[in-house]
């Protein structure tokens, strides 16, 4: 959680030098990323939406990807092979048939995998949304949703986004298990998880976690905008990571010291990762080499001119 | 076999589903009914419920989750009802279904072929008779294939299946049981991006698809023209070479096709022509196709859709008659 938020935080400030295009941190959903995470199985597979660093990190995906896909090359999809779980996705919702579909290949393969896919509280209004829980509901497929309801859809707060009490109920109209929890409690959200994954085998859960979105939508948006400073404020004080830090001193497993040589550790990592995701040299060629599975004449003839042309040249 | 268009289709999915055992049919209604124009007839007593999805309904579901399925390995094959509702889908096909292999550099793929039907004539219910292959013609990293005859039905959508690539296979409802081929029993197939030549001509090339093939071909026949016939067969990519040489021939085109005329396919053949062809050209390109409104009601239908006056008036003004 603390080299996620580390990590948000060095992107952040590469993306305000210029060194990365648009960017969406997940400050304060740390607890509701790496919990679920932490509770997937090593064969289990994670479908993710675009604010789930602490995700990728805790299920080994490489970091340097991760940042060179917000610097923005398309190589930073490529997800490795031990790595179990997808590319992100943009367009808000349209992972979650994609979720059932993975979840329904695995029930037909016979696999044990589940698949643990992530949507924001302002997807939860989505088509695809519905669609998916109904399809998963009705196919019983290991499917578990989390909802990281962070109270905010960029400017659209929570109440205005449903009339829904809560938003796990919408689990019920699809016929499948709902949970609320307390998506700042790392230790909640983890064991909701590992019971939803457990129960995997016997149909879908869908899992809201009650977070806030401590920081902005992406780096193109400014919050103070919509929304007022004690909200934030009173939002601050449980914060996931203070939460986890209390809790740890006061079992006497965490001191200044420890902190200290965690922050430090993080930061050479985090450094490394930067370096490598600066120096990838990109390959215009690769745009037009990976659209089929064959080379379709329009796309040779269009390759060659650009290449001829002065700008390819350098 | 002597085969019409479901029959083709029908028999391509069995053996498609006999030969890979991830290939697996959703859609609305294709279990149980056999799909509303009994093309998957009888395939779920064959293959199971596991592997002929009776699905609810939801396009964007169908699709997205048949994305899904693709990306974790399976071979889905779904069916959109009628183009008409495929646009419910339209996201899951532009951002997902085409992109997937580009944005992730090849180590994403999503092999699948989605069937729908498409084009009129046969007097439906508005929302049933659309051709609507310009709108997803635009859009890299699809294939688009459309057959005008039971052969190349069953062969390019056998060829469709073993490809790692999306591809939209459009049918038109109007050839599902216009007339009857002898096809062979056994698997082929028809090469996906190769046009098909009907007829070898040299006063005139009449480039075509779908259910503008027939009447084409009979005004040709009637008029005893020396035409060349090209049925484009692959809408994308395009079989550009087959498409110039002819051109290069006989100097003088037609277009002809079913879709909208404005922004249409027929806009995009005319001015690949004009940039490989156009000193080779003796009169201006004339295209063929509907008036740039939505799909009429079917008392209209007649006063809209291409036919043999249309098209033998075109003909007449490139052959300077």
């Amino acid at each position: 959680m603390v080299l996620t938020r580390a990590y948000d935080n060095k992107i952040l400030s590469l993306q305000r030098q210029g060194r990365t295009a648009t960017f969406a941190p997940g400050f304060g959903e740390e607890a509701a990323q790496v919990g679920s995470a932490s509770a997937m199985r090593p064969n289990d597979i994670f479908v993710p939406a675009f604010r789930q660093s602490g995700v990728y990190l805790t299920r080994g995906f490489p970091m340097d990807l991760y940042l060179l896909y917000w610097i923005g090359y398309e190589e930073g999809n490529v997800v490795p092979e031990n790595v179990r779980g997808m590319p992100m996705a943009v367009p808000v919702s349209t992972q979650m048939p994609h979720a059932a579909g993975i979840a329904y290949a695995q029930k037909y393969k016979g696999s044990d995998s589940a698949v643990v896919a992530y949507v924001g509280d302002g997807g939860t209004s989505e088509g695809d949304f519905a669609e998916a829980l109904n399809l998963a509901g009705v196919w019983k497929a290991p499917l578990v949703a989390i909802i990281q309801n962070n109270q905010w859809a960029i400017s659209m707060p929570r109440k205005k986004q449903s009339a829904a009490e809560t938003l796990a109920q919408k689990a019920f109209a699809a016929g499948i298990n709902g949970v609320q929890v307390d998506g700042n409690d790392v230790v909640a959200v983890y064991k909701a998880t590992r019971e939803a994954i457990s129960n995997a085998r016997d149909g879908p859960t869908l899992i809201e976690c009650v977070t806030y979105r401590m920081g902005m939508h992406t780096t193109s948006d400014d919050p103070t905008k919509y929304r007022s400073d004690e909200e934030t404020a009173a939002w601050a004080k449980k914060d996931p990571i203070l939460r986890v830090k209390a809790y740890l001193e006061g079992k006497g497993l965490l001191s200044d010291a420890i902190d200290k040589e965690i922050e430090e550790g993080n930061s050479k990592i985090i450094d490394s990762w930067v370096e490598k995701a600066e120096s990838f040299k990109p390959d215009p060629t690769s745009m037009f080499t990976n659209v089929y599975s064959f080379m379709p004449e329009i796309l040779s003839a269009e390759l060659e001119e650009s290449k001829a042309s002065d700008f390819w040249q350098g | 076999m002597q085969a019409n268009m479901v029959a083709a289709i029908n028999n391509a999915l069995e053996l498609i589903m006999k030969e890979n055992k991830n290939a697996v049919l959703l859609g609305e209604d294709i279990g149980k009914d056999g799909g509303v124009f009994r093309v998957t007839e009888g395939l779920l007593d064959k293959f199971g419920e596991s592997r002929v999805i009776d699905t609810p309904l939801g396009e964007s579901g169908i699709i997205g989750s048949a994305v899904g399925m693709a990306l974790a390995g399976l071979h889905p094959i779904p069916e959109i009802q009628f183009a008409g509702f495929m646009y419910l889908g339209f996201s899951q096909i532009v951002n997902h279904a085409a992109r997937y292999r580009s944005r992730s550099r090849s180590r994403f793929k999503v092999p699948m072929v989605i069937r729908t039907p498409v084009s009129g004539g046969v007097r439906t219910l508005e929302h049933h008779s659309e051709s609507p292959e310009a709108v997803y013609a635009n859009i890299g990293g699809l294939v688009i294939v459309e057959p005008s005859n039971p052969y190349d039905a069953k062969g390019l959508l056998i060829k469709a299946s073993r490809m790692e690539d999306p591809v939209l296979f459009l049918e038109p409802t109007k050839l599902y049981r216009l007339f009857r081929q002898e096809i062979p029993d056994e698997m082929y197939e028809v090469e996906i991006g190769k046009a098909s030549k009907i007829r070898e001509g040299n006063a005139i090339t009449i480039i075509t698809y779908g259910t503008m093939v027939k009447p084409v071909s009979d005004i040709v026949e009637k008029r005893k023209l020396d035409a060349d016939i090209i049925d484009v067969r692959t809408i994308s990519p395009l079989d550009e070479e087959t498409i110039i040489a002819s051109v290069k021939k006989t100097g003088k085109v037609v277009i002809v096709h079913e879709a909208p005329l404005s922004f249409g396919v027929g806009a995009e053949i005319a001015a690949r022509i004009a940039d490989k062809a156009i000193y080779e050209l003796q009169a201006p390109v004339v295209r063929v196709g509907s008036d740039s409104f939505p799909y009429p009601f079917p008392g209209y239908e007649k006063y809209y859709l291409p036919n043999e006056i249309k098209i033998s008036k075109a003909i007449d003004k490139v052959l300077g008659q």
